[in-house]
């Protein structure tokens, strides 16, 4: 037992109580300042996990190996509180649209602590424990703006189809559990070869599949994207986007290549069709939409096809391209997300008319739209570009080294979707810039800690795009744990 | 630091500075942009003349600077000249320098337009810079989309967004399409390297399967053909250039769209020998649908833009003719082309910007005699359409002459119609058009119209003359450059897997050892 290792996961709920508690002594006007404590904590945090020797350098497992600290798991610990720094940021500019702000700031918290057990969990229990306290904060955070409709329908889509979602999870588990007896995925991989033949055993499989592809709004489970992206406070969809997505992928990633890499070999295929429908769906149903939410929504189906592209590839090359997609997407999605917060602070509906004159309202807002849209799109020298390039990469290896056909399939498909994706991630720099009509040409005041985030955004947008090393070769040491 | 890191840092550098001036400062804001190009478009010349005096790298390269990046993949930032490539620098930093001149044009959102201009300036020297696949193909992607951009928002007609759309389309599905073939070629050749000198020798030694040549040339072959317009993927480069503004029709047109040559010339022909033979005669008949079938659209376009958009697609057919012949003297007469049509373009949608600006309308029955009023920009453009049927004296006709040459031997018959394109066809729509426009009587509401008036309005069209005319006098001051290296890539794509080529070794390692075609 080395309980020491779940350190940065309960400091993260210690923050979180506290939040909580602070709340009966704070007053009102102050509470904005809660979000900044809890940001300086996490930052600490932060600056722990990134430390060369300290807590987080330690490796092993703990509670009788269904809790794994790997370079795996750190990179996704670091990844997820990068996310909730910056979403803390966001929440605290958007402070006053909410009632009971601190209770907000405190489920973030927990939601991270969700994502950090995520990131460590190594048997079943533990997915399905961590995933649940991450979806069940969610349906807490989706429908925070009580007064809003809009608010509470995403609330009650996400609360049914979430629910759903986690009885196919908890129905696959028990099958899994009722065939093979084991719980643990290093245990389960040992035997999982010999149940290959067992369709319970793959029944069981599909449904915890289904369960994670939920999360990450994979094909055919993608449907509640759009509606709960667009109602939700722009905070959370945000931390949806970004920190949900990423815990599903982690989740995915332990279960593919850690708990049934006999059973993944031949599920080539599978996640080569699910990528490709991912990424054309995403990217088609994105052409029509003017509600900025609604359309990252649908951007954010696309990213997810993008990302399944490195898990169908089936090879550590893969794998870190992902994790390396991922990175570059928690900086360009946040950053959409924050000018969309700034922007639309006044007005009710999201539509990309509302972007219009940015550029004189607030320069450095409309320069960060832009770069998040060129990132999304794959332009360089940004992040997204050579994201792409790596995810594109490892699937035309992938069909060099297996001559499975379907790769270059699926590489023509990615393909089509960025072309398509051209068109309506530059129809809203078209709205920031050159709009005919701008109805309103006031200059939008921004807070010292709203440009703090967003350079830090900007920042990390160029820094993955330009110097690619230093977070590919850490992704490279992560992959390096799923062991293909 | 190479000189080449300065001519392509100077654009960004300035598109940089151009971001913190405010936008009300527009004589500072041209300044920038003019002064940035010029200094690029001077380091260029200054490169040009020195190339014979600069040491040479193992490799065969001039100017060569490499700096890792990433190594675990093998990429590095790695530029350098040799013949294939400094005619073409020397030819993109005059027209950028010309391209901003011309920019006058530009009354709404100059700030913008400029930026976006040197963007793409840095972007075109980088890619033909480069000597890295990577860095090839993602300063090609960043001169593309400020094209994009500035057809959408400064295009002019009605026909704009559609051809904002259709433009955005060809060329993003073009480049990704190369992309998968150069990281196909990549993985393939297991030289875990993007370095293109390494590459090359690493192949010359290591040939790629003949079945994944036959997988990757084609990726190749049609994806840089729809970058440079190649029949029948040729659709959206009239209208895209119809409707685009002159400076950025001058840069995509000139040379923007030579890139995908170039990768041709470089990449696909020496590093996959077998597929290029097997694939040039299918490229020699389709050249010809450039060259007869574009140049009969030509003949019946009623719109100046949409013609000169025409012939700059059908002169496109005869560089891939020199291509397709694989000789050193057809590959030789393509780089002189891709050079020579660089200027060309540049000019010719450079004085029809100018008349569009005076006259409203590029419609060729609502114009006439604009020869007497606009005594400069007439002599000019009368000047630019013969050089574009070919006239002695102007460098296409050097190229043009050098790729039948080369072409003869291989593809006889190819090469007599391609002869009727160039001499009949393009000579057809030059001399009506300028029939149409210079002469005949003046309208009456054209009389007045303001010629060129200054040395700054007439320097670029006079700069672009006057490198169109050196280099038809002087042909042998691009082709002793060109010669050398251009064996070296026909000798690489003539090899075959049977006799492992040896000699092909030797020669990148001695260029100066010639081999006898």
């Amino acid at each position: 037992m080395n309980s020491s290792l779940i350190t940065l996961e309960l400091c993260v709920i210690a923050i979180g109580i506290v939040l909580m508690l602070a709340d009966f002594w704070m007053p009102p006007e102050r509470k904005k300042f809660l979000a900044y404590a809890a940001i300086a904590a996490l930052g600490g945090l932060l600056l722990v996990s990134l430390g060369g020797d300290g807590i987080c350098s330690q490796f092993g497992t703990a509670f009788n190996g269904s809790f794994v600290e790997d370079p795996l798991a750190l990179f996704f610990k670091r990844f997820f509180l990068v996310a909730a720094i910056l979403v803390l940021f966001l929440s605290a500019e958007f402070s006053d649209r909410l009632a009971g702000v601190s209770e907000y700031y405190s489920l973030i918290l927990f939601a991270l602590a969700g994502m950090l057990f995520a990131a460590s969990a190594n048997d079943f229990a533990m997915l399905f424990v961590s995933i649940e306290l991450i979806t069940i904060t969610f349906y807490v955070l989706v429908s925070f703006q009580r007064g809003r409709l809009v608010s509470l329908e995403a609330g009650v889509k996400y609360l049914i189809l979430g629910a759903l979602s986690s009885a196919f999870l908890v129905f696959g588990i028990a099958l899994i559990w009722g065939t093979t007896g084991k719980f643990n995925f290093n245990d389960l991989a040992q035997v999982s070869g010999q149940f290959l033949d067992n369709k319970i055993f793959l029944l069981g499989l599909l449904f915890v599949l289904v369960g994670l592809g939920f999360k990450i709004a994979a094909f055919p489970f993608q449907i509640w994207a759009p509606d709960v992206y667009q109602g939700a406070p722009t905070p959370t969809t945000a931390f949806l986007a970004v920190g949900s997505k990423a815990a599903g992928f982690v989740l995915l990633l332990r279960v593919l290549f850690v708990a049934v890499p006999d059973v993944t070999k031949h599920w080539a295929n599978l996640l080569i069709m699910i990528s490709g429908i991912t990424i054309l769906y995403g990217n088609l149903c994105a052409i029509p939409q003017r509600n900025l939410k609604r359309l990252l929504g649908y951007s954010s189906i696309a990213h997810a096809g993008y990302l399944l592209l490195g898990v169908a590839a089936l090879s550590a090359s893969g794998n870190a391209a992902l994790l390396y997609y991922l990175a570059g997407y928690l900086f360009t999605v946040v950053a959409a997300f924050t000018v969309i917060a700034l922007v639309l602070r006044h007005l009710d509906n999201e539509d990309i008319s509302a972007l219009a004159g940015l550029n004189q309202r607030s320069p450095l807002l409309a320069s960060t739209m832009t770069l998040a849209m060129m990132s999304l799109a794959g332009i360089p020298p940004l992040a997204g570009f050579f994201g792409k390039f790596l995810l594109l990469k490892s699937v035309i290896e992938a069909a060099q080294a297996t001559g499975n056909h379907g790769y270059y399939c699926l590489a023509f498909t990615a393909l089509a979707g960025v072309v398509i994706s051209l068109y309506y991630y530059f129809r809203v720099v078209r709205a920031i810039y050159w709009s005919k009509d701008a109805p309103d040409l006031s200059p939008i005041p921004l807070s010292g800690a709203a440009k703090f985030s967003i350079t830090i955004c900007i920042a990390g947008m160029f820094w993955l795009g330009i110097f690619p090393d230093t977070v590919l070769n850490l992704a490279n040491d992560a992959a390096k744990v799923l062991g293909i | 630091m190479s000189i080449l890191t300065y001519i392509l840092g100077w654009p960004l550098l300035a598109a940089l500075l151009l971001v913190f001036v405010p936008r009300n400062y527009r004589v500072i804001i041209r300044a920038i942009a003019v002064l940035a190009t010029l200094i690029s478009a001077a380091l260029a010349v200054k490169m040009f003349c020195q190339y014979a005096g600069a040491p040479v790298d193992a490799d065969g390269y001039r100017f060569v600077q490499q700096i890792p990046w990433v190594e675990s993949l093998g990429i590095s930032y790695h530029v350098g000249v040799d013949g294939l490539n400094v005619g073409l620098i020397l030819m993109g930093a005059i027209v950028a320098f010309a391209a901003a001149l011309c920019s006058w044009e530009i009354q709404t959102r100059e700030k913008e337009f400029y930026i976006l201009l040197l963007v793409m300036t840095g972007g075109i020297l980088g890619a033909f810079a480069s000597l890295d696949l990577f860095f090839f193909y993602a300063f090609h992607e960043f001169a593309l989309i400020p094209t994009f951009i500035m057809i959408g928002v400064w295009g002019r007609g009605e026909r704009k967004n559609y051809a904002t759309f259709q433009i955005t389309l060809y060329l993003s599905l073009g480049a990704l399409i190369a992309l998968i073939g150069l990281i196909a070629l990549y993985l393939k050749s297991g030289a875990n390297t993007f370095d293109i000198p390494k590459l090359t020798e690493y192949i010359a030694s290591h040939p790629l399967a003949a079945n994944a040549q036959n997988f990757i040339f084609p990726l190749l072959l049609f994806g840089f053909g729809i970058l440079v317009s190649l029949w029948p993927f040729h659709s959206w480069a009239p209208l895209g250039y119809g409707v685009a503004p002159a400076p950025t029709a001058m840069l995509h047109a000139g040379v923007l769209k030579k890139f995908g040559l170039y990768g041709l010339i470089r990449i696909a022909l020496p590093l996959m020998p077998q597929a290029a033979q097997s694939w040039m005669h299918i490229l020699a008949w389709l050249c010809l649908g450039n060259i007869l079938y574009v140049g009969w659209v030509a003949m019946k376009q009623k719109d100046l833009n949409l013609l000169i958009g025409n012939s700059s697609v059908a002169h496109m057919g005869f560089i891939f003719l020199g291509i397709a012949s694989l000789n050193i003297i057809g590959v030789t007469g393509a780089v002189l082309i891709m050079i020579a049509h660089g200027f060309l373009a540049a000019l010719t949608f450079a004085l029809s910007g100018y008349i569009y600006q005076k006259t409203g309308t590029l419609q060729i029955s609502e114009l006439g005699g604009l020869c007497r009023p606009l005594r400069f920009i007439g002599t000019a453009l009368l000047m630019a359409a013969m050089a574009g049927c070919g006239l002695p004296g102007f460098a296409n006709f050097v190229g043009e002459v050098t790729v039948f040459f080369g072409s003869w031997k291989v593809f006889p018959l190819v090469t007599t119609l391609a002869v009727w394109g160039a001499l009949i066809i393009g000579a057809v729509y030059m001399t009506r058009a300028i029939r149409n426009i210079l002469h005949g009587p003046v309208p009456e509401k054209f009389s007045n119209l303001a010629d060129a008036s200054n040395v700054w309005r007439k320097l670029p069209y006079a700069l672009l003359l006057a490198s169109l005319l050196l280099f038809g006098f002087l042909p042998k001051l691009l082709t002793e450059k060109i010669n050398p290296d251009a064996k070296k890539i026909v000798s690489l794509a003539n090899s075959t897997v049977e006799e492992q080529n040896v000699a092909a070794v030797s020669e990148i390692r001695n260029p100066q050892s010639a081999i006898p075609n």
